[in-house]
């Protein structure tokens, strides 16, 4: 079988959509879930996306070892700021007795 | 500068009432005895030191003057500098003078504690006194028109306040009034003679004015207004010597106190015109001095006329006052320059002795009323009187030698001064040809003694109205009736001339030399020089003729009111007309209250009635205006100027209403407004 030109060798373009699909979810996760554990892992896609742009980057030759360091700083802050993120939930949800985001409004008058 | 000795002895004699009245005012009612006895010892100081300096300016070679500066006008248009001078003059007339107003005062001081014992405002009264004297003495004792006017208006102040002692009387209160009124009327000629001279010689000082007169400057170049300056300036003296047509308020204000009335309105006060036509003397010209005797020869007739029916022992003693008042300014008028001042001061002295008695009198009458619990009899009129003579030995014998003296009987002060009044003008006629003045002047000597004597008859003599109450009169207490003995005591010839038949060898007359006129020769009284030589050419017939009228005079007093021969209903009948003029005083009083005092009253209600509705109307037509005005801006405020902000506001908050729901507070939602942003500028920025 012969694959289309496009799809014979995987090239940056591919990479690039896919990241940008990933962010795209990422986003729409962050943007409709209500559920405050779903916009926590809606960032997770987003950062991920990102990651994947560096390695795909760096694999290309647009940039050499940096981005396959910046991926794994990012992962290294992504447990970081997740464990940080999961603290601030479990007191958000011992506080309202809820993890939903549109209960939390005590700015809100 | 030191100041010679009699400056400084005036200054004393001055400033002792003014200190009177200031310690009385203020804290008379917490003194003993209300101080009475403070205000007449002061008094009693001055009056000593009068005496001092009469008998040091006698013997001095001249009269002393002494002025300071008082203010300064600098830079006035065409005039320049002007200088107000304050000063002391004492020369013989103003030295007389002194102790006369001091001696009736005193005299006055000591009746009063008498008269007004147990008095509501006894402190008050004898403050009043004090300031009266005080007013009184500036004006003898002064050196220039503006300090006299000042003092001239203080006298009539404090007669004001002493008219109205007892100004819970409804004709007290008017009757102060009446005299403050009056007398402002006759002040106002005299400011404006005054202004006259003052404008056009910028200074008041006596001396000045008559320097400048006699080197031949005249108020605006012109001899007319010499003399009108002249008359005006006697306006002053109209009213407070209370001359026709200004006389009116003399009678009602017997109101006062009966000693008040001895010693502002018979001997003080009322003479202060005549003591200013005597400083003033050398300033008349021949005209205005005629207009001066023929006022004063009305005044005596008319007040003689009225005086003969009167039944209230005041009023007569009111209207002989204006009588004589009218005989001294008529004197000054032709010329009979000392003649009328010693009548001035004999006058003062008979005076205020008749006045006195008749407190004294009223004052018994009151006392026997009292004790009888009537209170309606009158007990100042004559026809409730009689027989009083055996009941009050002192008053009668001083009252018979005033009554005496003032109806020019020989040897008494008052045949020397009017017989030297009578001889004035009938020289005066004599050289001018001016015959009614001495009519007149012997008519008033004859009615002046026969309305003098009706009223001591009448009082003294005769029956009793009420026989009962005759022994309830008692005669009054030894503070009254030594006034009056002093008083009888000078009104004998022996205190002005030695000679009982000729004042002008006496020392009185010698010391008043009649100033030497400073009025242009043209306009200057003729008869000024040959005046002296004419008197002693008429003098004894002129003697002989007054003691022959006041005999007449008297015995028909006698005879009408003793005797009874001729009966007085009688002839009242038979006057008709004429009595009943008298009695009503010649309608003057209703005259003026027709046409002043209705008049004045006519004009208010015009000019009121203009207020109300020309002035009233242009004002509320004004307002009406302005409130039309100010209703249409406060509309267009409201409508437009408010409706702009209000408009702003309301925009605003509406649009604050619709934004403020973009702000939910969900951060999703602004997650999407970032996104949408984004997304808004990177496809502009990727288009364009």
């Amino acid at each position: 079988m012969v694959l289309p030109e496009w799809l014979a060798e995987p090239g940056l373009n591919h990479f690039l959509v896919v990241s940008a699909v990933l962010f795209s979810l990422g986003l729409l996760a962050v943007i409709t879930r209500r559920n405050i554990i779903m916009v926590l892992m809606g960032i997770e896609l987003i950062l991920n996306s990102a990651n994947l742009n560096f390695v795909a980057f760096s694999r290309y030759g647009l940039l050499s070892l940096e981005g396959h360091m910046i991926a794994l700083f990012v992962i290294i802050i992504a447990a970081a700021e997740a464990a940080v993120a999961l603290a601030i939930a479990l007191n958000i949800y011992n506080r309202f007795g809820s993890v939903d985001v549109e209960q939390i409004s005590e700015l809100k008058e | 500068m030191a100041l010679e000795s009699l400056i400084q002895l005036s200054l004393v004699t001055l400033f002792l009432p003014l200190a009177g009245f200031l310690l009385l005012i203020f804290f008379g009612k917490r003194m003993p005895r209300q101080g009475d006895w403070l205000g007449t010892a002061l008094v009693s100081i001055a009056f000593a030191v009068s005496l001092v300096i009469l008998f040091a300016q006698l013997t001095a070679p001249g009269p002393v003057s002494a002025g300071f500066t008082w203010a300064t006008f600098g830079g006035i248009p065409g005039i320049g500098e002007v200088n107000i001078e304050l000063g002391i003059l004492i020369d013989n007339l103003s030295a007389v003078m002194l102790v006369v107003v001091m001696l009736i005062s005193m005299l006055v001081h000591f009746f009063s504690i008498g008269y007004l014992e147990g008095d509501v405002r006894y402190s008050r009264y004898f403050a009043y006194l004090g300031l009266f004297t005080f007013s009184m003495l500036g004006i003898v004792i002064t050196h220039n028109l503006l300090m006299m006017y000042i003092f001239w208006e203080l006298v009539g102040l404090s007669s004001y306040l002493l008219i109205g002692h007892w100004y819970e009387k409804k004709s007290a209160s008017n009757a102060a009034m009446k005299a403050f009124i009056v007398n402002r009327i006759g002040d106002a000629g005299m400011f404006i003679g005054i202004m006259i001279i003052f404008v056009h010689f910028s200074t008041f000082s006596f001396d000045a004015i008559f320097g400048a007169l006699s080197a031949g400057n005249l108020p605006f170049e012109s001899q007319a207004w010499l003399t009108a300056a002249g008359i005006l300036i006697f306006c002053g003296a109209i009213g407070k010597s209370a001359q026709f047509p200004l006389h009116v308020w003399l009678p009602d204000a017997m109101e006062g106190p009966t000693p008040v009335s001895a010693l502002i309105h018979a001997a003080t006060m009322v003479a202060a015109g005549v003591f200013m036509v005597a400083r003033l003397f050398p300033i008349f010209t021949a005209d205005a001095l005629l207009v001066i005797a023929y006022i004063g020869a009305i005044t005596a007739l008319l007040a003689a006329t009225i005086a003969i029916t009167q039944f209230d022992i005041k009023k007569v003693l009111a209207w002989s006052t204006i009588s004589q008042l009218g005989y001294m300014v008529m004197a000054l008028g032709v010329g009979a320059y000392a003649a009328g001042f010693m009548h001035l001061v004999t006058h003062a002295a008979f005076k205020a002795g008749l006045f006195l008695g008749s407190g004294a009198v009223i004052y018994a009458m009151h006392a026997a009323l009292h004790k009888q619990h009537d209170h309606d009899t009158d007990a100042q009129d004559i026809r409730n009187m009689g027989g009083l003579k055996s009941r009050m030995p002192v008053t009668y014998w001083t009252f018979l030698i005033f009554t005496l003296a003032i109806s020019g009987i020989p040897l008494t002060s008052g045949f020397l001064s009017k017989d030297e009044i009578l001889a004035g003008t009938l020289a005066f006629s004599t050289l001018s040809g001016h015959w009614l003045l001495p009519l007149i002047a012997f008519t008033v000597a004859g009615m002046t003694a026969f309305y003098m004597f009706r009223l001591f008859i009448l009082t003294f003599h005769g029956e009793h109205a009420q026989p009962e109450r005759l022994p309830l009169i008692n005669e009054v207490p030894g503070v009254m009736s030594i006034p009056l003995m002093v008083l009888a005591t000078l009104s004998i010839f022996v205190f002005y001339s030695f000679n009982p038949f000729g004042a002008s060898s006496g020392w009185l007359f010698q010391a008043l030399e009649r100033p030497l006129s400073v009025v242009p020769e043209a306009v200057a009284p003729a008869t000024w020089p040959v005046l002296y030589e004419a008197i002693s050419r008429v003098h004894t017939l002129v003697m002989i003729l007054s003691i022959v009228i006041a005999v007449a005079g008297l015995a028909f007093a006698w005879l009408v009111y003793q005797k009874r021969t001729i009966s007085a209903e009688m002839m009242a009948l038979k006057m008709g007309r004429l009595y009943h003029g008298s009695r009503n005083k010649w309608y003057f009083d209703e005259m003026y209250e027709a046409v002043f005092v209705n008049g004045t009253l006519a004009l208010t209600r015009i000019s009121n009635w203009f207020d109300a509705r020309i002035i009233d109307g242009i004002v509320n037509g004004a307002g009406t205006v302005t409130q039309g005005v100010s209703r249409i801006s406060g509309w267009i405020d409201n409508t437009f100027i408010d409706g702009l902000v209000n408009f702003l506001a309301n925009f605003t908050g509406a649009i604050g209403m619709r934004l403020r729901r973009i702000q939910t507070g969900n951060i999703q939602t602004y997650l999407i407004f970032a996104l949408v942003g984004f997304l808004v500028i990177t496809i502009v920025l990727l288009t364009f």
